[in-house]
């Protein structure tokens, strides 16, 4: 502690954890407010335990080893172990740590912690889990903190804590004599935290949390002074490119020309590496024209037989079969086909390492970097305590940086050619050799008499996710947790289960994941499984609601299980106006959803005049996310939501042709521009009501069901492959 | 190697690069400007858009050679001092950015369309093809109608 300087409090509290899962399983709050006649729907895996709540119980032991610092100066600085990747955590956490100690939101800093191995599982970022894992921990850190110094400042005046209050970070006296936090630190860091009580404040008195607040680092961002990883200065790093082979997972067979092009302008050295051949020079745009110069011959890589055709075909064979017979019942059956998708942040893959036989320094956006660290030590033989891996805010992730692939590469490069070097991916690299959402294929069958749902099958087939990035071990560390039926499934289906559920009544309710593994760069997108299978599901609501010549809304109105979730719904069908007539070609459509202990309406309308060019022109959302801290950052994430839908829904999508994506471009995958996106958006925050759910991929699914019902709509068809319009209408670039 | 002077946000530099070094280049590598970032290299995503001679350029395909003689401006000279851009300042009061990746380009992409223009339409905004991977448009949209409003 004294290496942090004497006059700075230090809080870091390891205390029992309090939470517990168990805790928070309960069926009342499930309690159907069930329509007449509909038939209740038990309690799915997800309703009972869901992904999030698994990664607070693994993260539990190590939830309290949060960092604050209060400075001299009064600036709090909190270490946050998580990464930002502009889904607007750190604005978030900045607001409970400056509503704990009542400070100006401006005067907290939060720095992203480096990888800290002694955390465990609690280093992850996903599943819309960290402001749900860390709410409690930073209020009670901060509270803790705000508790000692006001014990310091009762003792230095001898008055009682009791009587002092705290503005704006001056602790004020009865008799009016005033201290600043900073002038008290190092008085407060000498308090035993035993002999101080901790308590948050209660939700109740928070006046910032709860109310919208503009990001914190909005300001470097429009002046161009948010750094990233490649825009830090790390001294005497220099830039890397690689080139990578014509189909995934291809190796290197010979460089045929490596003298001719260590001869190029700026080129200080080529390195072979696993993944393909590493080039370092002077400035990118050398090395980029130096490992577009080299002459490689390539072995094969792992899929290189296969295409979207023996795809979709393998996924189709492969689906698990329905167990309801399609006889003699009234039922709707439909299948759906999703592409891959990248994830395609507008950050590249990046990384800057530093090297040496005796110590390693990494940079880069990683969102699991414990899981990182431990592997880049056994890449570059060092042991995992030389290896310093930094945390960098990054460009966009929606699950991308789970892994740590161009860290790697980058630490590898860095240790063979003995320099530090800042690696970059190409953009068509970054889509072609880069990660992306599995394929999926989806076969539904509801069966229905009497006005009600009996049965609701959904079976789906999807390549096999990659998470060997630290979740399968956390969910491997908590197995002994799930409910009955889960313990044993394998982490895919762990994941299914736990974040895939129903939120209507629609009697027997089954949902089943089968995988087909295939060696290909796949990873969670936002909203993992849920944006697919929920998607495709609230199709298939739609096309129930039809045949019992119900209207949408209502029908769902009738079979949702819960008040809260009805209240969701009204809220856009109120304010988007639902049921107005539009000229021919437009329609609206809605789409429901719930995870992670929030839930989600999304009502659009769509112009579809032109069916290959629709246009989603309007979009009404409602999110009820049980307490939302920042509704400027949470309405962003679901324009997001929105955003993301939009495009994997209508146009976004990868072909994959002989063991390579053919997109390699913006131009060519085609992610919403301005003019595909609504010149009307209004986002609604529900109330807080309850603890705060998952909110970062909420907004996906329920806005894929609702452009889809709004475009068959529009169309008079019924779409079953997404996106729909999925033309190749480009040129692709050389393979390599 | 040839020598190129020319202005970055108010001064006036030299490099040494190839003529055919793209400006994005000779910016973030050999003079230490990294506003603008790389997002694809080949004028598709935008994300480093900036001025030449006050017109929007995408660097990442403009030869250096270009700029010699010529007022090149980033995000970075954007701002006069601490005073805001009226557009930078409006991307706050929207809180636009989600990872901010994009939006130095799609800032310095709104400023070049309402020097052209002053009275904008939707249609004129969405001409601005500049790819935000967070979907923030419809902020975007928002800040720049703002924008132009406080700017009229």
């Amino acid at each position: 502690m004294t290496s942090l300087g004497r006059r700075r409090l230090l809080t870091y509290l390891v205390a029992a954890p309090t939470l517990a899962v168990a805790t928070k399983i309960s069926l009342d709050a499930l309690a159907p407010a069930i329509a007449e006649g509909a038939v209740p729907t038990p309690p799915a895996p997800a309703d009972l335990v869901d992904l999030g709540d698994l990664l607070i119980l693994a993260g539990a032991p190590t939830a309290e080893m949060l960092v604050l610092r209060v400075q001299e100066d009064g600036v709090i600085e909190f270490r946050l172990p998580r990464e930002e990747v502009g889904q607007g955590l750190t604005t978030a956490v900045a607001m409970l740590v400056a509503e704990e100690l009542d400070v100006p939101l401006p005067r907290v800093r939060v720095r992203l912690d480096d990888a800290r191995p002694e955390l465990v599982f609690n280093q992850l970022t996903g599943s819309s889990n960290s402001i749900r894992s860390l709410y409690d921990p930073v209020r009670r850190t901060a509270a803790a903190a705000r508790a000692r110094l006001l014990a310091a400042a009762a003792e230095r005046w001898g008055v009682i804590a009791g009587s002092l209050i705290v503005r704006e970070g001056l602790v004020i006296a009865p008799d009016g004599r005033t201290a600043s936090y900073g002038s008290l630190a190092a008085a407060a860091a000498s308090f035993s935290r035993t002999t101080v009580p901790i308590a948050p404040k209660k939700e109740s008195e928070h006046t910032l949390v709860g109310t919208p607040a503009t990001r914190i680092d909005a300001r470097a961002m429009v002046t161009g002074r948010q750094e990233y990883t490649l825009d830090l200065d790390v001294p005497g790093a220099k830039p890397c490119m690689v080139r990578r082979p014509p189909t995934i997972n291809g190796t290197v067979k010979l460089v045929n020309n490596e003298s001719a092009v260590r001869a190029m302008p700026g080129v200080l050295d080529v390195v072979i590496i696993g993944s393909g051949i590493a080039v370092v020079a002077e400035t990118f745009g050398q090395a980029r024209d130096a490992k577009e110069a080299l002459d490689v011959t390539w072995g094969a890589g792992t899929v290189d037989a296969l295409s979207d055709a023996d795809i979709k075909a393998k996924l189709k064979a492969a689906n698990a079969p329905l167990a309801v017979p399609g006889v003699l019942v009234k039922r709707v059956d439909a299948e759906f086909d999703f592409a891959f998708a990248s994830h395609a942040p507008l950050e590249t893959n990046s990384a800057v390492a530093d090297v040496r036989p005796d110590r390693a320094e990494i940079w880069s956006g990683l969102k699991s970097p414990i899981v990182a660290q431990a592997a880049i030590a056994k890449a570059v033989g060092l042991p995992v305590d030389k290896v310093t891996v930094h945390v960098v805010q990054s460009g966009g992730s929606f699950g991308r940086r789970l892994f740590f692939d161009a860290a790697l590469e980058a630490a590898v490069v860095s240790k063979k050619s003995g320099r530090p070097v800042r690696l970059m991916w190409s953009r068509i690299d970054d889509m072609r050799h880069g990660r992306m959402r599995p394929a999926t294929h989806h076969k539904i069958r509801a069966t229905y008499a009497l006005g009600q749902v009996l049965t609701f099958e959904h079976r789906v087939a999807a390549v096999e996710t990659d998470f060997r990035h630290g979740l399968g071990d956390m969910l491997t560390a908590t197995a002994a947790s799930l409910p009955t039926g889960v313990g044993n499934a394998s982490f895919a289906q762990t994941l299914f289960l736990t974040t895939v559920k129903s939120p209507y009544n629609f009697g027997l309710t089954t949902q089943v994941l089968t995988e087909v593994p295939l060696k290909m760069h796949t990873g969670s997108w936002r909203s993992v499984y849920s944006g697919n299978t929920r998607g495709a599901e609230e199709i298939v609501v739609d096309e129930l609601a039809a045949q019992l010549g119900k209207d949408p809304v209502a029908f769902r109105r009738a079979f949702l299980k819960t008040a809260r979730q009805r209240e969701v719904l009204d809220k856009v069908t109120h304010e988007g106006n639902w049921g107005r007539s539009l000229p021919e070609g437009w329609a609206q459509g809605v789409g429901f959803h719930e995870e992670y202990k929030s839930c989600t309406a999304c009502l659009v309308e769509i112009d579809a005049r032109d069916p290959k060019k629709p246009r989603v022109t309007r979009a009404v959302i409602a999110a009820d996310v049980g307490r939302p801290i920042n509704p400027s950052g949470l309405e962003a994430q679901l324009l997001g939501g929105l955003t993301d839908a939009i495009s994997t829904t209508l146009r976004a999508g990868l072909h994959i042709d002989k063991g390579l994506p053919m997109e390699g471009s913006y131009s060519q995958f085609h992610y919403a521009r301005q003019k595909d996106s609504p010149k009307d958006v209004k986002i609604f925050v529900m109330p807080a009501s309850d603890e705060p759910g998952g909110a970062g991929e909420l907004g996906v699914p329920a806005a894929v069901g609702a452009i889809a019902n709004a475009y068959a709509r529009a169309t008079g068809t019924k779409p079953r492959s997404f996106p729909v319009n999925f033309d190749i209408d480009f040129d692709p670039f050389p393979r390599t | 190697m040839p020598s190129h002077t020319f202005i970055v946000n108010g001064k006036t530099v030299t490099v040494n690069a190839p003529d055919d070094l793209p400006l994005l280049w000779a910016l973030r590598d050999l003079l230490g400007v990294r506003g603008p970032k790389y997002g694809c290299g080949i004028d598709v995503c935008k994300a480093c858009t900036s001025h030449l001679d006050g017109e929007a350029i995408r660097p990442c395909v403009v030869p250096v050679s270009e700029a010699t003689g010529r007022e090149v401006t980033t995000i970075e000279g954007l701002a006069d001092g601490d005073e805001l851009h009226p557009v930078q300042q409006a991307w706050l009061e929207q809180d636009v950015a989600q990872c901010g990746y994009c939006q130095p380009g799609q800032i310095m992409a709104a400023v070049a369309l309402l020097k052209r223009k002053k009275s904008l339409t939707d249609a004129d905004i969405d001409e601005i093809a500049n790819v935000c991977r967070c979907g923030t448009y419809f902020r975007i949209r928002e800040a720049i109608k703002s924008a132009a409003a406080k700017m009229a």
